[in-house]
């Protein structure tokens, strides 16, 4: 590993996906099954509904070094919960619409709709999220400098 | 001091071929907290949840973490072994190390990184899991089926075969569906009455079942075991008490316009009317629309000649509330509207007409008795064309894109029929594909071919129109690869079957999902066909998918052993995963009330001490667990950070995240 760190290895940014259990991790397992590659730093949360994700929730991960945050959810109108994934929508457009006031890009956020059955669905998005974040680089406006020090240790 | 134990599983080749499982293993046992570090070919196997059991014993492990294949598939096999150790089962977490990494990564080395990454993170929230226990909730002993077709009476009488009580809720005035308006049934050709009266006639007999005609469920509240439901009674105007089915009233009605639904609207009615001769309940209705009494206020006949004074003109709607554990939908099918279809001139030619309406015209019970005349001029029909497909595996806005499946299979039964009972006829059948998978179906449709002459012409149909009395069937032939026009007296379409409309509503009150084209979802396509995803609701019909008889009697059967399945026990266990609130936070600001879809959050006023001997009374939320689903919507929501969602706790969620970004 050491060698590695020593030819400055190519930034790898890191992503967070919040999935929905019902849908969209559901959706995330049949990409699985199907064999549907998407890259390797797309680590996936699983949350009951979209409507757990706390705007905190993604705000934190930015803090703690986060390229992206992505949220999944059902349908409209397909939530498990009837509702949930309406107050994602609104919540998340409000929180995205403050990003650019705080330093961070509005493009290192996305909330998609993936169904149980959207394997394919859920590899394209997380391959095209994963490309927009590589081309945004690190995020280097929120994040939390302590952390960082912490990390180049 | 946390004691977690971690397994990896290798699952065959699945995760051990493109993730290093030894190194995965070696790399978390220097965590903190983790005492414990293994990895197994199956995890899942006897050998390996006695491989987790026995390190629970040994090393009193406080937290268990799998890392195989996704919560969806084994999370419950490996809480079972937790908890036959005595540890509690929400004390374990899975690490998806196969779906959501071996199976899309292929360099070892990446996946192999992501692997530890994945276990880190569940490790960081297995930490903060509370344990957790289910609740317990009464069932219901009492089933309501939605819809008295077919569907719904099958799984009615199975139902009250069991020992159980069972509601039939039914829009329309009598139970019987689709099934009832039908002639002869496929592959054998026996008459639907015959078959389906008698199966009518069980349930207005059996002690267990309460048919509730001309009724719609207005409301659903409550859940799994405990639903409360409302059913609207609409006015009969007929007391079903008093009513003996005698039809005097039917007879001196002076208002005889009203469109007989029953035959398709091909004739009329009186305004007081019983639907057909069999129907259960035998007990008149009067149409609001029609009658002079109730528009008006002039005749009263009915009234006058009825001999039992079961006319009662004042009646209203009446809603009643009963309690249910188990609701089966059963809402079926209708043709669809096909006047957008300006290539066939439905709405032009009376002559070109629905396979339902031609099922109308055949039957003996129907408008002309069993004789096959044609609507414009009551003449005999010499040569009738089918069209098949119209409006199914249509991909324009007018049609449907699946395939409606009963057509292909109708269509040679309508054909070999009119060959049998008229064979001076001459019959030609436009098709696409003619699809007979079933028993004795592919036999059937050749014997329509081979055996009753009908010409089948494989190809699509472009334009009907009038010429001189005659339509003329203008289409192309695809086998001879030419176009032909085919000058007949009858065209029978083949109309597409959607979920009947009122399907949404009742979709809606039940919180059960649905797809593009209506059809109500069930939980699993292969392995659970006849659940909800909403536990409690099963499906059973053509309002889940299209199906012939025998699959709409079949599935119906197997929601009554599902429905008597949940019925026997006495208690179910809840999910423990809900909402909670710190009542020493929560302000009682509504907030959370207002976005829960259940109702299941409520205030109390609670008595707080101050100190120094005062006390304070404030209003706090209070969330009823056997309500809640743990969606957690109000734990966002809530502006003072009172409300919180057991095992998927704001702590827990920020712990992942954390684990994630560390690098």
């Amino acid at each position: 590993m050491q060698e590695v760190t020593e030819q400055k290895k190519e930034y790898v940014p890191t992503i967070v996906a919040f999935c929905c259990n019902w849908c969209s991790y559901a959706g995330a397992d049949l990409a699985g099954s199907s064999r549907l590659t998407y890259p390797a730093n797309v680590k996936i949360i699983r949350v009951p509904c979209s409507c757990r994700v706390n705007p905190m929730f993604v705000l934190k991960a930015f803090q703690r070094g986060a390229d992206g945050v992505i949220l999944c959810g059902c349908h409209p109108g397909d939530c498990h919960y009837v509702t949930g994934n309406y107050y994602t929508r609104r919540r998340m457009s409000l929180l995205f619409s403050f990003l650019n006031y705080m330093g961070i890009e509005k493009e290192r956020t996305r909330v998609e709709w993936v169904s149980a059955a959207e394997g394919a669905k859920f590899s394209a998005v997380m391959n095209d999220f994963a490309k927009k974040i590589n081309e945004l680089g690190e995020n280097k406006r929120l994040q939390d400098l302590r952390v960082k020090e912490e990390r180049d240790e | 001091m946390q004691r977690i134990g971690v397994f990896i599983c290798w699952c065959g080749s699945n995760i051990a071929a493109t993730v290093d499982v030894e190194r995965v293993s070696e790399a978390i046992k220097s965590e903190p907290g983790v005492v414990f570090s293994a990895n197994y070919q199956y995890m899942c196997s006897e050998n390996g949840q006695q491989l987790l059991r026995n390190a629970i014993k040994e090393y009193h492990l406080t937290g268990v973490v799998v890392g195989s294949c996704s919560p969806r598939m084994h999370e419950a096999t490996f809480r079972k072994a937790a908890e036959a150790e005595g540890l509690n089962p929400y004390m374990v977490e899975i690490a998806n190390i196969r779906e959501h990494c071996s199976w899309i990564h292929k360099d070892r080395e990446e996946a192999t990184e992501k692997a530890i990454i994945l276990v880190r993170t569940a490790i960081a929230k297995v930490k903060l899991n509370a344990p957790l226990t289910a609740g317990e909730s009464p069932v219901t002993k009492r089933a309501l089926v939605i819809g008295g077709g077919i569907a719904g009476i099958q799984a009615a009488l199975d139902i009250a075969e069991a020992g159980f009580e069972v509601d039939i809720v039914e829009k329309n005035p009598t139970i019987g569906g689709r099934m009832a308006q039908l002639d002869k049934t496929f592959p054998t050709l026996d008459c639907a009455a015959c078959i389906l009266t008698p199966k009518m006639v069980d349930c207005a007999q059996s002690d267990k079942i309460d048919i509730l005609t001309y009724s719609e469920v207005e409301d659903v509240k409550g859940f799994v075991g405990n639903f409360k439901v409302k059913i609207r009674r609409k006015a009969r105007f007929v007391d079903e008490t008093k009513c003996t089915g005698c039809k005097i009233c039917m007879d001196n009605c002076p208002s005889k316009k009203g469109l007989n639904e029953f035959n398709m609207n091909l004739n009329n009615r009186p305004a007081i009317y019983i639907p057909f001769a069999q129907a259960i309940p035998n007990v008149a209705v009067i149409d609001p629309e029609q009658c002079l009494k109730l528009k008006s206020g002039k005749c009263g006949l009915c009234q006058k000649k009825c001999g039992v004074g079961a006319i009662d003109y004042t009646m209203t709607d009446k809603i009643i509330e009963r309690e249910y554990g188990a609701i089966v939908v059963a809402t079926g099918f209708r043709p669809i509207n096909i006047d957008k279809f300006n290539e066939y001139g439905y709405s032009e030619n009376k002559d070109v007409i629905t396979s339902l309406e031609l099922e109308r015209l055949m039957n003996a019970a129907g408008p002309t008795n069993g004789v096959l005349l044609r609507p414009s001029d009551n003449t005999h029909p010499k040569v009738i064309t089918f069209i098949q497909c119209v409006g199914s595996r249509d991909l324009t806005d007018c049609g449907k894109p699946y395939c409606s499946k009963i057509c292909c299979m109708y269509t040679a039964k309508h054909a070999m029929l009119i060959r049998e009972k008229y064979p001076d006829t001459e019959v030609h059948v436009f098709y696409i594909d003619v699809r007979c998978p079933g028993k004795n179906y592919d036999e059937f449709y050749r014997r329509a071919c081979e055996q009753y002459g009908v010409d089948y012409i494989k190809g699509m149909v472009g334009k009907v129109y009038n010429q001189n009395g005659k339509l003329m069937v203008q289409g192309s032939n695809l086998i001879e690869n030419e176009q032909v026009t085919i000058p007949s007296d009858l065209v029978v379409l083949a109309t597409a079957i959607e979920p009947e409309p009122s399907v949404r509503k009742i979709a809606t009150l039940l919180t059960a999902s649905i797809d593009t084209n209506n059809f109500l979802t069930e939980a699993h396509p292969k392995l659970k066909p006849v659940e909800s995803p909403t536990a409690g609701v099963y499906l059973a019909g053509v309002c889940q998918g299209p199906k012939d008889i025998p699959e709409t009697v079949s599935q119906a059967s197997a929601c009554a052993a599902k429905v008597i399945g949940l019925l026997v026990k006495d208690s179910l266990k809840t999910n423990p995963c809900v909402a909670q609130s710190d009542e020493s936070m929560c302000n009682g600001c509504s907030q959370c009330a207002n976005v829960c879809a259940y109702g299941a959050i409520t205030y109390i006023d609670k008595e707080f001490r101050l100190g120094g001997g005062k006390t304070e009374t404030r209003r706090v939320a209070y969330v009823n667990p056997a309500v809640c689903q743990g969606c957690g919507a109000c734990t966002v929501t809530c502006p003072s950070g009172a409300m919180d969602l057991k095992g998927f706790a704001s702590k827990q969620i920020m712990s992942e995240v954390e684990e994630i970004c560390r690098k």
